[in-house]
């Protein structure tokens, strides 16, 4: 197994309750986890000097429309000193799609938390100013969600 | 007798709109300036937002290459590269060496031609106006080669899932070793124009300073990070198509101002010259396309002189091909950071 996938089956047993699934397809590894243990895990990823996670690629939302729960927001995480990926998955339904946010640990997530807030409608608790950033002022729709049509109301 | 007078000091709120000069494109900034400094700037944006995640739902695999062209369109290659690779993940295809050559070729030019755009663009703002014709001089012979290339100047989708659209013509790798070897004596001309020019200096040296740390908690990558001090480049780190094989350097700066960052995108055309002149060395012969016939379409002798060839070739380009259920994420070193493309599937025909 390479050594991200061992550092993946650590994570594992380290948050036994907050690691629903491990995925691994060629050289990607995902993980999903709980959405009240994100902060715990993520600080963890962060910070500790095997995994040392310091860049977030990408925060997006996904709408799995159809399915229960709706809603996944992914985490690409990359680590500059060991080279290696991480994917990170929070699963959201569709009647509460609240998920904290990491911006306190990658300043970066500010501005994507916004982007899938203002897109999809995924609300991240604690983020500094959570306003939309690509739709104009007014807009009350989310039109990256699949039940919005392509060509706009 | 002392007069207390008080100067009531406000900042005034300037729109800096959408249309604007030297915005170059739609961006809009809310200026707070107290008199003519600016204290505090707040993008708005949105304005340029074209909606390609939600296209490419609507697309089949295919039809999203053309829509990936236009993300950044100074290299469209390279978002070519970075979606094409994506779905060749999912699909688990493999992609000839001949292609793969021919690709980190095309995506090493495009570079370039995005750097002269940039070094043009970047030193017409500054009041330089002469180094903008002569990068766009350059520039010309690029967009040249694309078009003997892929048929058009800007925005080909020559790279397709599986390999490429069609082999090189005759003629082009003549061309592209002709300008190989003249790139560097022309980004010598730009250095003595500017590199050691008073003005230039101080309009640039110690501005903008933004520390490595900063950088990567922003997320910041690219040569922007690179002149901050952090040694990273993906070409490197996390080698793709085949960039492991050809010897190159990267460069880096100290400070992380608007002087270092101009430094390592120059030292950056030259460090691609090299990898040009590398692939042009060793270029193999062999497939353009990986052998794939759900995926890749058969050739055009083969679609005109047999029946199954023409069924495959319209099913493919009507209907697409179905990939697998999963997502892959795949990022290449664009020339102004890592783009990455997120693709999940669900068996379809479309993303």
């Amino acid at each position: 197994m390479s050594e991200i996938g061992e550092l993946v089956e650590k994570i594992k047993g380290k948050f036994p309750q907050a690691v629903e699934e491990t995925v691994s397809f060629q050289d990607e590894h995902t993980i999903r986890i709980k959405r009240e243990h994100l902060l715990e895990v993520a600080k963890f990823l962060k910070e500790e000097p095997d995994y040392d996670f310091n860049f977030l690629s990408d925060l997006c939302g996904v709408d799995y429309m159809g399915k229960d729960p709706r809603f996944e927001v992914v985490y690409h995480l990359y680590s500059l000193t060991h080279t290696h990926r991480l994917r990170v998955k929070v699963s959201l339904p569709d009647n509460d799609p609240t998920i904290p946010s990491v911006a306190s640990l990658w300043k970066t997530a500010d501005w994507h938390e916004r982007e899938c807030y203002d897109l999809l409608g995924i609300t991240f608790s604690g983020h500094p100013d959570l306003t939309r950033i690509l739709t104009p002022e007014g807009f009350k729709e989310y039109p990256l969600r699949k039940d919005f049509p392509l060509k706009g109301r | 007798m002392e007069v207390a007078s008080e100067m009531k000091k406000e900042t005034i709120t300037l729109n800096m709109g959408p249309q604007h000069p030297s915005t170059h494109g739609v961006l809009r900034v809310v200026l707070e300036m107290d008199g003519e400094v600016i204290t505090r700037a707040t993008p708005v944006i949105g304005y340029l937002h074209r909606g390609i995640e939600k296209l490419a739902e609507s697309k089949t695999y295919n039809q999203v290459i053309t829509l990936t062209d236009r993300l950044d369109y100074t290299s469209p290659f390279i978002n070519n590269l970075a979606y094409v690779l994506t779905v060749e993940k999912l699909l688990g295809l493999e992609v000839p060496l001949r292609a793969q050559y021919i690709r980190v070729l095309l995506t090493e030019i495009t570079r370039i031609q995005s750097h002269l755009v940039w070094l043009g663009t970047h030193a017409l703002d500054l009041g330089a106006m002469s180094p903008l014709l002569y990068c766009f001089r350059e520039r010309e012979e690029t967009l040249d080669m694309f078009e003997m290339v892929g048929g058009a100047r800007m925005n080909q989708s020559y790279f397709r899932i599986g390999g490429l659209a069609g082999d090189l013509p005759e003629g082009f790798v003549d061309k592209v070793s002709e300008f190989s070897k003249v790139l560097p004596s022309r980004i010598e001309g730009y250095e003595t124009l500017l590199t050691k020019n008073k003005i230039w200096l101080c309009r640039t040296k110690d501005v903008g300073i933004i520390s490595g740390e900063d950088g990567i908690a922003l997320g910041l990558s690219g040569p922007s990070l690179r002149a901050s001090g952090v040694k990273w480049d993906l070409r490197k780190s996390n080698p793709y198509s085949s960039y492991e094989h050809f010897d190159f350097e990267i460069p880096t700066g100290k400070t992380g101002d608007v002087y270092d960052r101009y430094l390592v995108r120059m030292e950056e055309m030259r460090q691609s010259n090299r990898i040009i002149a590398q692939v042009l060395d060793k270029l193999p012969s062999g497939e353009i396309n990986a052998y794939s016939p759900k995926v890749v379409p058969p050739s055009k002798e083969k679609v005109v002189n047999s029946i199954e060839s023409l069924i495959i070739h319209f099913h493919i380009m009507t209907e697409g091909f179905e990939v697998p259920k999963g997502e892959a994420y795949c990022s290449v070193e664009s020339s102004k950071g890592e783009l990455g493309f997120y693709v999940v599937s669900d068996g379809s025909n479309k993303p």
